[in-house]
């Protein structure tokens, strides 16, 4: 597939999700129009009233029932999308754990803003990080180009029969959110076509019949009841398998999207920053990449060998790309723009241990909590941890595990 | 269940029922049994309305009210609703 024309708009993450969304042919849209909801679903019911999209718009009165019927409409085989932040998604939590286990593959975007209390609307993970274990695909954008290009790859992913699980994609609260920012759009036609018409699988039915693995009165089928301790084991371990064939599908759908658009994003699962020679890296999420990335080149201009790995798949974690990214690296410092607490260490941190734990020649691995409720971190931290990171890896001795950066003391 | 245990990689997807509700007998969850008394009972039929599981039925052809033990839970609403009080729990095995 030869690379697409494509036009640059001025647009903040918000207005680029809704763009993407208005491209990707989606039938339901339901959401709550208020704090903490973001810009998104604003601009998106624009597009509905001026007649743009013939998606039917739902204004529901919580993210608990916003999530609730999307998960219906998914339900019966619709094209579903939502959007929340914060407190909302927070709100939402017992349906997304229904939303995965009923198959559902809803497309939600998640402006990252903090959790009360105190009270802030500002950025960090706190909302999605507690969203960890609820079975659906995290992916992270760097900047509003990429969440607009992670909508278009979001509803590909989620759809794919190999995995149907319901996929979020996070921007970081008023960094992207809220930021001007020139985003090269792909044509209407060629997104369409990109997404195509969503598929579901074939299924069982209590009749022994094969009927669509969808809600459909042609054809009965009842989709997540009662299952207890007979069935419900093995149902999560189909969850957790789609999982795992998640990694691959996200790679390719990537490639695939990389090809027409001319944008790609390291593997689809991690993007490396000068890290194949470099002996110590910062391992981060989200819009705090391009800031490390500029640290990064300006340490490799005083010969610092320093390099980064942005982790774009949350869920799916790969593994195996951590692995093979952080394998000979003398230190490695993970920064986590939320905070485990009690935890030793943030969530980000938790897993990049985890993975690395059977590298023979493992880095030392240091933690960075940073940023929380919209704190400021500016080049001069970034190069903080590095100055350290030199040292761990001269040394070879670690003073502090886990640190907090950007904090007055 | 009525057939052999699946593993999961035979059951469809998202909990989506390859058999009938009907074949989910939940009888087994009731420790206590509503016992029918045939000569207080008025046939207003108030249990079979109130009956949230849809286990009792009144057969017109015998006049008696038919109690499906299979899918009766023992939630004891329908001796609290009887204004006859024809209905009595009692624990299940004293019978």
């Amino acid at each position: 597939m030869a690379k697409v024309e494509q036009k640059i708009v001025p647009l903040n993450g918000d207005t680029a999700v809704a763009y993407a969304v208005k491209q990707c042919d989606v039938d339901v849209v339901a959401a709550y129009p208020i704090t903490p909801q973001t810009i998104i679903v604003e601009k998106f019911s624009e597009y509905v009233a001026d007649g743009e999209v013939d998606t039917a718009f739902v204004c529901v009165e919580s993210e608990h029932t916003a999530m609730t019927c999307c998960i219906t409409a998914s339900a019966t085989g619709a094209r579903t999308f939502t959007a929340t932040a914060s407190a909302g998604l927070a709100l939402m939590h017992e349906m997304l754990g229904v939303a995965s286990g009923c198959r559902t593959p809803v497309v939600m975007s998640v402006v990252n803003r903090a959790l009360s209390a105190p009270i802030n609307i500002h950025c960090d993970h706190s909302d999605a990080m507690c969203e960890r274990d609820i079975g659906w695909l995290q992916l992270y954008a760097e900047n509003s180009q990429e969440a607009y290009d992670s909508i278009i790859q979001a509803f590909r992913i989620a759809e794919n029969l190999d995995v149907m699980l319901p996929t979020m994609v996070g921007l970081d609260g008023f960094v992207l959110s809220h930021t001007l920012e020139n985003v090269s759009v792909l044509p209407d036609e060629a997104v369409r076509k990109f997404v195509g018409t969503r598929q579901v699988p074939m299924v069982m039915n209590h009749e022994g019949k094969l009927v669509p693995f969808k809600l459909d009165s042609e054809n009965p089928l009842t989709i997540g009841p009662l299952d207890l301790y007979d069935y419900y084991f093995e149902h999560k371990r189909q969850q957790e398998e789609s999982m795992h064939k998640a990694l691959d599908v996200i790679k390719k759908v990537h490639d695939e999207y990389a090809k027409q658009s001319g944008r790609s994003y390291g593997n689809g699962l991690v993007e490396a920053y000068r890290l194949d020679d470099a002996e110590i890296a910062a391992i981060c999420i989200g819009s705090t990449a391009g800031t490390v990335k500029t640290v990064v080149d300006e340490l490799r201009e005083n010969g610092v060998k320093a390099g980064l790995l942005r982790i774009r798949a949350f869920r799916p974690l790969p593994v195996e790309d951590i692995v093979s990214n952080l394998s000979g690296k003398k230190a490695v410092a993970v920064m986590d723009r939320a905070c485990s607490f009690g935890g030793n260490g943030g969530p980000l941190f938790h897993e990049i241990r985890h993975a690395v734990y059977d590298l023979p020649d493992r880095p030392k691995l240091v933690n960075y909590i940073y940023g929380l409720g919209g704190r400021d971190t500016p080049p001069y931290l970034i190069d903080g941890i590095y100055k350290e990171l030199q040292k761990i890896a001269e040394t070879g001795e670690i003073e502090k595990t886990v640190q907090f950066i950007g904090l007055r003391e | 269940m009525s057939t052999q245990p699946k593993s999961w990689k035979e059951i469809p997807l998202g909990g989506a029922c390859w058999i009938s509700s009907t074949e989910y007998k939940t009888g087994d969850w009731r420790s206590y049994k509503p016992v029918w008394n045939t000569e207080k009972c008025t046939r207003c039929i108030f249990c079979h309305i109130y009956c949230p599981e849809g286990a009792i039925k009144h057969d017109p052809e015998t006049n008696k009210m038919v109690f499906d033990y299979g899918f009766c839970k023992g939630c004891g609403i329908c001796a609290n609703e009887c204004p006859a009080d024809a209905i009595e729990m009692v624990l299940e095995g004293k019978e």
